[in-house]
């Protein structure tokens, strides 16, 4: 306790870089005044916190800290524009969408594929393959998944998921395959063979579905076998806390567990280590004796399991069914994430939740508000994906040898 | 500010050290004319293996793809014969040696009516690489076209009908050149990847487009709860030359992309601007260094790329479709048949023409207005189009000799 009272006591509050997080949280209160379930109705409050967020962040900005004070002055800007945004809604409405239980644990559900789709990015790219092939492995991943498990319906009663998993994985792997050999073996440009793969991928798995499962779709009973929710009964009667996570699927838990696990990995061990010098420079990697192909290959099929099974979470844990281009830009918004996060893995979480947040309040504004508002809600991520590559809240560069084929000299 | 310089400088001091840029990658892929034997055979490999696709289903690849050619209308030109044709835009008739009313010329005006955009989106792909940037991007800009191309032809009805279609067509191509350009500012100011910007603004589009045209949207039709917008007026619709106007038939949109074929092929060989889009496509230092702005031609290349896929939009609205619907932004993927087409045409102005008459023909003659469903499922049909794209792409970009290359060093371990 002492040494995080030393710690608390040590900061020092002038300091650029706590002014800038302090704008941004105020940024965001500015915004969450305005919501149930304390839903200040005047338009002053969100104002005048949203204009101290900026304040903050130019003066964290003038500073030196663009990145955090560029953070601040957009958390100022957006908390003004929803805040007011919302206290020009009735509370009525405002009831009906800003339910932050459901609402947090659909966040959660939404982000958990882009979560599995961005760390299987990572890794490709942290190894200097680019992998805008994403879309294709989830959808890959969402097809095969169901299919392993409607197939081992019938003769493996319980482990239908797991096998479903299994599949996906190996159909995801697959994928990345070809991609990792033309990428590495044959130097062909990385993003025409990832175009390529979601080509294939959409093609592949929507032939296959019409041909299996033709017009009646996937079966009905599959969410009787999908991957389980994991049920914390003991949490059920905690305020709050409850809700969110009592019932959330196998696939979140482990969503969390990959995260930290690809952090330890990418970050706190000599392979990971392997993995990054191969991606930044692969020519002193090599000269140490690093073999740069293995590495790669490794990272790339590595990348296609990983967002393969996000996918098979999608189809066996989400949905329970499958339909042709079921992912529709879910790998992408998932490589946004990537780009948004700087190629690390909790930034990228909290972009992939920040995404999801937004999906979840699109999913929940047409309650309200018609149709056509969660529609537009949903360009979101993308905006502020263009607005972070732009470097408004500074630059997101990837891995330097990202895109290069490495030859062997 | 020294960190806000364009990424290329970041090149310069590349750890890699001698290995080529990726603009070289580009040029000794894609630049280059090798002849066209090597489109050709990837053509040839990949129907073989979508063939192998639909053997593994159980039907004879050679009947599905005959009943596939026999609906693209390409075999109206086989049956040659002593017929007389209405010259179009007047009541006079002439001799003519093929039919111009048989099923295949309505199957032909379909095709052609496909071909018209992918032929655009393809150079929109096609003069971005020349520049060394990839746009894949296609798509959002085609969207960006359609959007304006509505909104204008939906609005001033009363206008003079050759001013009203040569404005909705300018505004498509201004709006596709507009939503590139802001790809194309960010790599010539910042430096950011162009790829990672199209993508994000593809799916701007997306969204935009599905508010726009859906339940509720600021252009969606008279009618409620149908997410279609209404027809554009009568003045802003390209004259049909050949078939019926109700029935879709083939406007002169097609000769106006036929047309942009050849400026594309003026621009880039023949003027200053494609010179300087070529050199900076082929290494950026040495243009740089040769006194070329090598952030001007980014923003150029992008906008021009991106003006030929808005005109795809606004020629697809004007032409035939009239109106648009949430769902057919949300179905819509030429701006990847482009790409494909681009890739396949290695480019130029003939290949991209051939490659997009290709796509054109395969994707109408697998839709489900063509194709027999008793020899062959059309949404099957669909996806196996999807997968010959994709073993397109994939085998186009390889450096066939490449392959040998790496079988050779396979074989005698060095």
């Amino acid at each position: 306790m002492t040494a995080i009272a030393a710690r608390v006591g040590g900061i020092r509050w002038t300091d650029a870089k706590t002014v800038g997080i302090a704008g941004i949280a105020i940024g965001a209160l500015a915004f969450w005044l305005a919501l149930p379930p304390l839903a200040s109705r005047t338009a002053v409050l969100p104002i005048l916190l949203g204009i101290l967020a900026i304040a903050a962040g130019i003066w964290t900005w003038s500073r030196e800290q663009h990145r955090i004070g560029g953070g601040a002055v957009a958390a100022g800007v957006l908390g003004i524009a929803f805040g007011v945004l919302a206290t020009r809604s009735s509370q009525a409405h405002l009831d009906t969408v800003v339910v932050w239980s459901a609402l947090l644990a659909a966040t959660l559900r939404y982000a958990t594929p882009l979560t599995f789709a961005a760390i299987g990015g990572l890794f490709c790219e942290r190894s200097g393959v680019i992998n805008v092939a994403l879309e294709g492995m989830l959808l890959t991943g969402a097809f095969f998944g169901i299919w392993g498990a409607i197939w081992a319906h019938g003769w493996a009663p319980g482990w239908e998921w797991v096998i479903g998993l299994i599949a996906a994985s190996l159909a995801g792997m697959a994928m990345a395959a070809v991609h990792a050999f033309w990428a590495i073996h044959l130097k062909v440009d990385q993003i025409i063979s990832g175009t390529a793969i979601n080509f294939l991928a959409l093609g592949i798995t929507g032939y296959i579905f019409i041909d299996k499962y033709g017009d009646s779709g996937t079966p009905g009973n599959v969410a009787d076998y999908g991957i389980p929710d994991v049920h914390l009964h003991f949490l059920s009667n905690w305020y709050f806390v409850g809700p969110i996570l009592g019932q959330l699927n196998l696939m979140i838990w482990l969503s969390f567990a990959l995260l930290v696990g690809t952090y330890v990995f990418v970050f706190r061990t000599p392979y990971g280590l392997r993995l990054r010098s191969v991606g930044e420079h692969p020519r002193a990697a090599d000269t140490v004796g690093i073999s740069v192909y293995k590495i790669r290959y490794m990272a790339v099929i590595a990348s296609g399991a990983i967002a393969a099974m996000g996918g098979a979470y999608l189809s066996l844990g989400f949905v329970h069914s499958f339909n042709e281009n079921m992912t529709s830009g879910t790998g992408f918004i998932g490589l946004a994430a990537l780009v948004f996060g700087k190629w690390r893995p909790f930034p990228t979480w909290c972009a992939t939740l920040l995404f999801g947040f937004s999906s979840a309040l699109s999913d929940r504004l047409p309650d309200a508000y018609g149709n056509q508002w969660g529609t537009l809600f949903n360009s979101l991520p993308y905006v502020l994906t263009i607005v972070a590559v732009a470097g408004v809240i500074g630059r997101s560069i990837g891995p330097a040898a990202a895109g290069r084929p490495y030859e062997k000299q | 500010m020294s960190d806000q310089e364009p990424e290329v400088a970041s090149e310069e001091v590349a750890p890699t050290g001698p290995e080529p840029s990726p603009q070289q990658h580009f040029r000794s892929r894609f630049g280059g004319i090798s002849g066209g034997l090597a489109p050709v055979i990837t053509t040839i490999i990949a129907f073989l293996m979508g063939g192998l696709v639909v053997l593994l289903t159980g039907k004879n690849p050679w009947h599905v793809y005959k009943a596939v050619f026999k609906g693209t209308g390409l075999n109206w030109f086989f049956h040659v014969g002593n017929h007389h044709a209405r010259i179009p835009f007047s009541a006079h008739k002439m001799w003519f040696p093929w039919d111009t009313a048989s099923v295949a010329a309505g199957n032909l005006q379909q095709t052609l009516l496909l071909t018209t955009p992918i032929i655009l989106t393809a150079l929109a792909l096609a003069f971005a690489f020349r520049c060394g940037l990839f746009n894949i991007g296609g798509q959002g800009q085609y969207i960006a076209g359609t959007i304006f191309a509505v909104w204008l032809g939906t609005s001033f009805v009363h206008l003079n009908p050759l001013l009203h279609v040569v404005l909705c067509l300018v505004a498509g191509t201004l709006a596709g050149a507009a939503w590139a350009g802001i790809a194309g500012i960010l790599k010539a100011t910042v430096g950011a990847h162009e790829v990672v910007s199209t993508i994000m603004l593809n799916w701007i589009a997306y969204w935009v487009g599905s508010y726009l045209f859906g339940e509720g949207g600021p252009l969606q039709g008279s009618q409620a709860f149908i997410p279609i917008s209404n027809d554009i007026a009568d003045g802003a619709k390209l004259p049909v030359f050949w078939g019926s106007a109700l029935l879709q038939g083939l406007s002169i949109g097609i000769f106006i992309a036929v047309a942009i074929l050849f400026v594309y092929w003026i621009l880039i060989n023949r003027t200053t601007l494609g010179f300087e889009v070529r050199a900076v496509g082929f290494n950026p230092e040495a243009a740089r260094y040769g006194g070329v702005s090598v952030a001007r031609n980014y923003f150029l290349a992008m906008a021009i790329s991106g003006g030929f896929a808005g005109l795809a939009g606004a020629l697809d609205i004007t032409g035939w479709e009239y109106h648009i619907g949430e769902s057919d932004i949300q179905a819509s993927t030429i701006g990847f048949t482009g790409l494909a087409a681009a890739l396949l045409g290695r480019n130029t102005a003939l290949g991209v023409g051939l490659a997009s008459l290709l796509f054109g023909a395969l994707i109408n003659g697998t839709s489900g207005r063509q194709l027999d469903p008793s020899i062959f499922r059309p949404d099957l049909a669909g996806n196996l189009t999807t997968i010959i794209q994709g073993l397109v792409i994939l085998f186009v970009g390889l450096n066939l000799g490449g392959i040998g290359l790496w079988l050779k060093k396979r074989r005698k371990p060095a």
